[in-house]
């Protein structure tokens, strides 16, 4: 077997637009999914997430490139000779069957007999703490139960894959909170792979163990969540997961993966960490996220140091969060609240002077998009 | 040849649709063509048609005759299109009191608690599926000179000691006009209804909460918002109306003669199918006419399907 | 504010509404009753079983009773006639129309294809001309082509084509068609593709997804589209009128024959018996629906 549970090479999806045309869903994607991972596809609505994870289901095919699941190049394979298993975003629970019914369904259709299916529908729904729901109708049950039940009836056939297009969006945010450590926990006890569609960071964060950033039907970037954070490898991605400051400026040297940008707007030079596809001359983005500028009374160092002016305040318990203004460019600026204090002066106040610190460590100079 | 189908999507897709084309085109959109065909001909001796090309057809029922009493070489002969504007008159008359007697109805019913809407439609509902054909009969039993409503009459006249003479109902523009109405009467009420009912309540509250008064709400809130069930209403109450034959042919005898009997009496008692024809072309352009324009004016609602 | 609140004009004129909808209707049942046989008048209702004494001197066996008229609409073999065409012409109508226009709703809900407009648009060309054209259009098509055919093959005495049970059936699956396809079709739009791509996902192929999730999902539509679809044949007098021919008489047509000439208190009976099955269709029609909501 293939080290790749599901592979997309080279896909494009393209789609006829009622005016004739055709728009690309998904544009030249190219992704290796493990075996046994917990893979996110994560974007904005309209990024081609949903249809990659369609064209693996089988409920769409590729214009171009192909499909591999197991090794196997799927090609026209329907989505009823697929090794994997989906779940759906509403559901899709069968209204006229009942719980038990809905299961059982996917059994009865590969021709197991009535006591196999018996027992592994009851071992489906211990696994998703649905034990005694057996007769009742999708209709009478919660959202939350509705949930558990769709998860069942996918994962009661061991698939090796298992495809869910965004299966929490639905629920409050109480129960989503749940339901992603409980996800998590059932996919570590299935060792089945995982390929989850979010347009919800904080979801895919919390997790993957592999998320993959697509916009406009590519993949942006690939990587662990720390990676995608940490080290995000264009301005898009920088922007999409979490927040970031932007500068931009033209690099004069590189040198062992560091570069130093000249910023107009501050008229002055900033070091910060190149990403790969910079070179010396081009116009970049800095950037640097707003916890992790360093705010002083006093100037530190020399350099990737800055006076500015704090604009707003704005105190959310864990931290307070400052707008600084540095010759007309307005920086986010999150400070924790590490001492607990009622005095107003234990906190920056509008109109102060203050300093910003960039560590060039945790400045970013990726390519412009 | 399965595998191919099943990646086809479009093929699909016009394999099941086939059938139902080869209904539309062959049952609805042919006999169209060939009635367009026919009205151009002429009748021959024998009753057949004879395949020609000539507006004579047109030119008689606009009634411009070369037949004249007064020995002119054209002259105007009013028969035809006085039963076109007959026709057209009793159908705006017939709306405008359907869209009056329906609105009150469709009004309560819509505003009644949920769990009595459904009992309050099926009582609309059951009336529209009596057989047409019986609703009329009903009414020849009401409107006869020695029916129902004079018997009635003819008995309170009597108890107060009156000399009564049954009154002249059946046969006259009148009853034609009632047993119209009857007729369409739910078709009109199930549209408006639709749109009534989805008006929120909310919208009500507002209006009163900014200071209308239940006669400036209707006005302005809840009339506006149900014209698409009126306009839906109307094609439905409007186009029937205009073609059918039986109403009038029951309930108004040889006094009130339309389009429809004109149109059914060239084909039915073998007169003339072409002249038949072009009878029947030009109800379907003032039926499209009046469509199109009534359409474009208030738009068109989804309430047509609801009914 | 109640929200239920309706003025008393609302109410009056609702009262008086109903009352012309129903007056006609009552007035058509009680004559059923009716111990005069001309109908002209309601001599009182049928009382008794046995010789009946009717219009002062005839007198008129009936073992039935009060419905008396009922009877003698069982006995008139005119009537059974025409009743078993109607009901012919209704189910096979319903049940044809019911699978061309399912297929129909299938296909434009659920798949584009070229003449995916076109169809939709001749759907909705039966609601916006008047039945009339649509029933001499279809008379013109089959007079024309019978003749032909009839020439061209030399077809003399019975052999020759003719209007009859085979030209109303097939008029009637014409005009069924369009009311299923938007019954089912707005069925379908309550619900989208993924309960079908669910089956597929759990190994069902096309015709098993088919039967064991579309139909069950879309059967509220598909029963109530063909109860719609049997009324309509019932009821339709227009098409039938002008695709008929000697020996395929239908009820409406057959009463639209008697009403000319004469009126007896059987025609009230079968109007009787006609309000009673279509009360109990639209009772149907009505669990259905509330059912599926």
């Amino acid at each position: 077997m293939s080290e790749f549970t599901v592979e997309l090479r080279d896909v494009v999806k393209r789609f006829p637009t009622p005016e004739g045309g055709e728009v690309f869903a998904v544009n030249h994607v190219t992704l290796q999914i493990r075996n046994g991972e917990f893979f996110s596809m994560l974007g904005s609505s309209g990024c081609g997430k949903t249809t990659s994870l369609r064209m693996v289901a089988g409920f769409e095919w590729p214009t171009e490139g192909e499909v591999y699941i197991e090794g196997r190049a799927m090609g026209h394979t329907p989505p009823f000779k697929r090794p994997v298993n989906t779940v759906f975003q509403n559901y899709a629970l069968f209204q006229h069957m009942t719980v038990y019914q809905n299961v059982a369904f996917g059994l009865e259709m590969e021709g197991a007999g009535k006591q196999e299916i018996a027992r592994r529908v009851g071992h489906a729904l211990e696994m998703v703490q649905m034990t005694g729901m057996e007769r009742r109708y999708p209709k009478q049950m919660s959202g939350g139960q509705q949930q558990r039940i769709a998860l069942a009836r996918a994962i009661v056939k061991t698939p090796n894959v298992l495809l869910l297009d965004e299966p929490l969006g639905a629920l409050d945010l109480k129960l989503r909170k749940e339901m992603q450590l409980e996800l998590k926990a059932l996919q570590q006890k299935l060792g089945i792979t995982f390929v989850y569609v979010t347009h919800d960071q904080e979801e895919a964060l919390t997790m993957s163990d592999r998320i993959a950033v697509m916009s406009q039907g590519k993949v942006m970037q690939m990587g662990t969540p720390v990676e995608i954070y940490e080290r995000p490898n264009c301005k898009f991605v920088a922007d999409f997961i979490g927040t970031s400051n932007f500068m931009e400026g033209g690099v004069k040297s590189l040198e062992n993966g560091r570069a130093s940008v000249f910023v107009p707007i501050l008229n002055a030079e900033v070091t910060g960490y190149a990403a790969e596809n910079v070179s010396v001359g081009d116009e970049v983005a800095i950037s640097i996220r707003p916890e992790k500028i360093r705010l002083a009374d006093k100037a530190g160092l020399t350099q990737n140091c800055f006076e500015g002016t704090v604009v707003t305040t704005s105190y959310i318990g864990s931290d307070t969060r400052l707008h600084v203004d540095i010759n007309g460019l307005t920086l986010k600026v999150w400070e924790q609240n590490k001492i607990s204090s009622l005095d107003p002066a234990a906190y920056y106040t509008v109109g102060q002077k203050v300093w910003l610190t960039l560590f060039p460590e945790n400045t970013l100079v990726l390519p412009k998009d | 040849m399965l595998k191919r189908l099943r990646e086809n999507k479009s093929s699909q897709g016009t394999l099941l649709i086939s059938p139902t084309l080869v209904f539309m085109v062959g049952l609805l959109i042919i006999p169209l063509i060939l009635t367009l065909i026919i009205s151009f001909g002429k009748r021959s001796a024998d009753g057949n048609v004879i395949y020609t090309f000539g507006l004579h057809n047109y030119i008689r029922i606009l009634g411009i005759s070369s037949d004249c009493p007064g020995g002119q070489a054209i002259c105007f002969d009013p028969l035809y299109a006085n039963i076109l504007w007959r026709s057209l008159t009793l159908a705006f008359n017939s709306t405008v009191l359907v869209i009056a007697l329906a609105y009150p109805l469709a009004y309560f019913i819509a505003r009644a608690h949920p769990m009595k809407r459904n009992t309050f439609l099926f009582m609309v509902l059951v009336p529209l599926w009596t057989n047409f054909v019986i609703r009329v009969y009903a009414w020849m039993m009401l409107l006869r000179t020695q029916g129902v409503i004079n018997s009635l009459l003819g008995w309170l006249a009597g108890l107060v000691g009156l000399h009564f003479t049954p009154l002249e109902m059946l046969y006259t523009p009148g009853a034609v006009l009632v047993g119209m109405v009857y007729e369409f009467l739910p078709f009109m009420i199930l549209p408006i209804f639709t749109s009534l009912e989805k008006i929120d309540n909310s919208l009500y509250e507002a209006a009163a909460d900014l200071g209308a008064n239940p006669i400036r709400t209707f006005f302005r809130v809840t009339l506006p918002l149900s014209m698409p069930g009126v306009v839906a209403g109307t094609i439905l109450v409007f186009i029937p109306v205009m073609g059918t034959f039986i109403v009038s042919d029951l309930l108004g005898g040889k006094q009130v003669i339309l389009i429809g009997n004109l149109i059914q009496r060239q084909f039915l008692d073998a007169r003339d199918p072409t002249f038949g024809s072009a009878a029947s072309l030009i109800l379907m352009a003032m039926t499209l006419i009046v469509t199109f324009f009534y359409t474009r004016k208030f738009g068109f609602g989804e309430e047509i399907v609801a009914a | 504010m109640n929200p239920y609140r309706r003025s008393l004009f609302i109410k009056i004129a609702t009262v008086l509404v109903y009352a012309f909808l129903y007056t006609p209707i009552i007035v058509l049942i009680v004559f059923a009753f009716n111990s005069s046989r001309t109908n002209v008048l309601f001599g009182g209702f049928i009382t008794q079983f046995g010789p009946l004494v009717m219009d002062g001197s005839t007198v008129v066996q009936s073992p039935c009773g009060p419905f008396h008229w009922f009877c003698e609409l069982g006995k008139n073999a005119e009537v059974m006639n025409a009743t078993k065409n109607t009901l012919t012409i209704a189910i096979i109508s319903t049940l044809s129309s019911v699978v061309i226009g399912t297929m129909a709703a299938l296909a434009l809900q659920r798949y584009s294809f070229k003449l995916k407009p076109f169809s939709q648009l001749s759907l909705y060309i039966p609601i916006v001309i008047p039945e009339i054209v649509m029933g001499i259009g279809i008379l013109v098509l089959f007079s024309q082509v019978f003749t032909f055919l009839n020439g061209a093959f030399n077809l003399a005495g019975d052999s020759r084509l003719t209007l009859g049970l085979p030209t109303v059936i097939v008029s009637h699956i014409a005009f069924s068609i369009p009311f299923v396809t938007l019954v089912v079709q707005a069925r379908l739009q309550g619900f989208d593709k993924s309960y079908e791509e669910a089956a597929m996902d759990l190994g069902a192929n096309e015709l098993t997804t088919f039967w064991r999730v579309t139909f069950p999902m879309i059967l509220p539509g598909v029963l109530s589209g063909g109860l719609l679809a049997f009324t309509l044949s019932l009821d339709d007098f227009v098409i039938t009128f002008f695709t008929t021919g000697p020996g395929s008489t239908t009820l409406p047509i057959y009463v639209y024959g008697l009403l000319r000439r004469i009126i007896t208190p059987q025609v009230n009976a079968l109007s009787a018996v006609w309000v009673l099955v279509i009360f109990s269709i639209v009772l149907l029609i009505q669990k259905l629906q509330s059912r599926a909501a």
